[in-house]
């Protein structure tokens, strides 16, 4: 990555941080179109408990102590996660020979 | 919320994995002809931002709130089939990490929302940008209107997997349908006005990282340009 590229890099990523531990906290808690909908319709008494759901992450941090802080570091950690595995994913499948035919920067 | 496990039986969700791992197969072929080095932190990035954006729910109706899908946000700013992995990678960390969706039903939520959301999001984006002349200057608007109709879509897709095998046979498939679809056509303006605003944003930045305008300065697939 160019000193461009870098630069535009890290201004995503502050963007997309802050919507993860900023935002989030004052997202709405009413259930989404698909649970109202099961709610509505009956169609959640078929659902199942998580089988992970007592971990400490579950529901974006319901199991961590304080709610207040808990949402932002369930964001924190799903961003990272989800950077790291992408970055992963996709360096090992990306193009043969791409860092030579590339467009210049 | 995405699909919880016990709401679809095994065999509708078995069925699900398979066609999610098919999609899977098709996009690291199709994603290594385009993912070229320099769109690698792009892509991660966007898959990190579909993440956060997932997380606000924003309200729609009293009682109801909605949240980003992201399908064709992601197609069209790194293609169709990067997209579809954005989105897979995205919902597997959810049902992992956050117990959001579940084990049994992550093949359901990719096919619904990586498949439907972004593959099929951006084909409806590709004709409708080339029914608005393709040009540069329409790729937000485009893009919002695709993004707006691929939440419904998503919804029946759930409709359909609920119709062939959901767990409760004694309700009405009708009713489902009807809720579904009204339901997330209001979360789609959401859906809409956020893809509009982000699309139009980093076009202005790196129009050259957009992959679904005429702009782009990397390669395609033959078949999916925009």
């Amino acid at each position: 990555m160019k000193r461009k590229g870098l630069a535009w890099f890290l201004i995503g990523l502050l963007v997309t941080v802050t919507v993860a531990v900023v935002v989030s906290r004052f997202a709405s808690n009413e259930p989404d179109g698909l649970e109202y909908v099961a709610e509505r319709e009956g169609f959640s008494e078929g659902a199942a408990e998580h089988p992970l759901a007592e971990t400490p992450l579950a529901g974006y941090g319901e199991n961590l102590p304080d709610e207040g802080f808990s949402i932002g570091i369930a964001g924190l950690v799903g961003v990272l996660a989800a950077l790291g595995l992408a970055f992963g994913l996709f360096w090992i499948i990306r193009a043969p020979g791409s860092d030579r035919d590339g467009p210049p920067e | 919320m995405h699909i919880p496990d016990g709401v679809i039986g095994p065999g509708v969700s078995a069925g699900a994995s398979v066609v999610a791992a098919g999609g899977f197969a098709v996009a690291v072929t199709k994603a290594r002809r385009y993912l070229t080095d320099r769109l690698v932190p792009m892509a991660a990035l966007v898959t990190a931002f579909v993440f956060a954006a997932q997380m606000i729910n924003f309200p729609v109706l009293p009682g109801m709130s909605g949240h980003l899908l992201g399908g064709v946000l992601a197609a069209v700013l790194v293609g169709p089939w990067v997209g579809f992995l954005v989105l897979s990678i995205v919902l597997i960390i959810q049902a992992l990490l956050f117990a959001d969706g579940g084990l049994s039903a992550l093949g359901l939520n990719i096919v619904n929302m990586a498949l439907i959301g972004a593959v099929g999001g951006y084909l409806v984006y590709r004709a409708g940008f080339k029914l608005a002349g393709s040009r540069t200057s329409r790729v937000p608007a485009v893009a919002a209107a695709a993004a707006f109709l691929t939440v419904p879509m998503a919804a029946l897709g759930f409709v359909v997997e609920f119709m062939l095998g959901g767990t409760i046979s004694s309700l009405s498939v009708g009713a489902i349908l009807v809720a579904m679809v009204s339901t997330h056509l209001l979360i789609g303006i959401g859906e809409g006005v956020i893809t509009f605003f982000v699309i139009g944003a980093v076009l202005k930045a790196r129009s050259d990282l957009v992959y679904g305008a005429p702009t782009f300065a990397g390669r395609r697939t033959e078949e999916l340009s925009p």
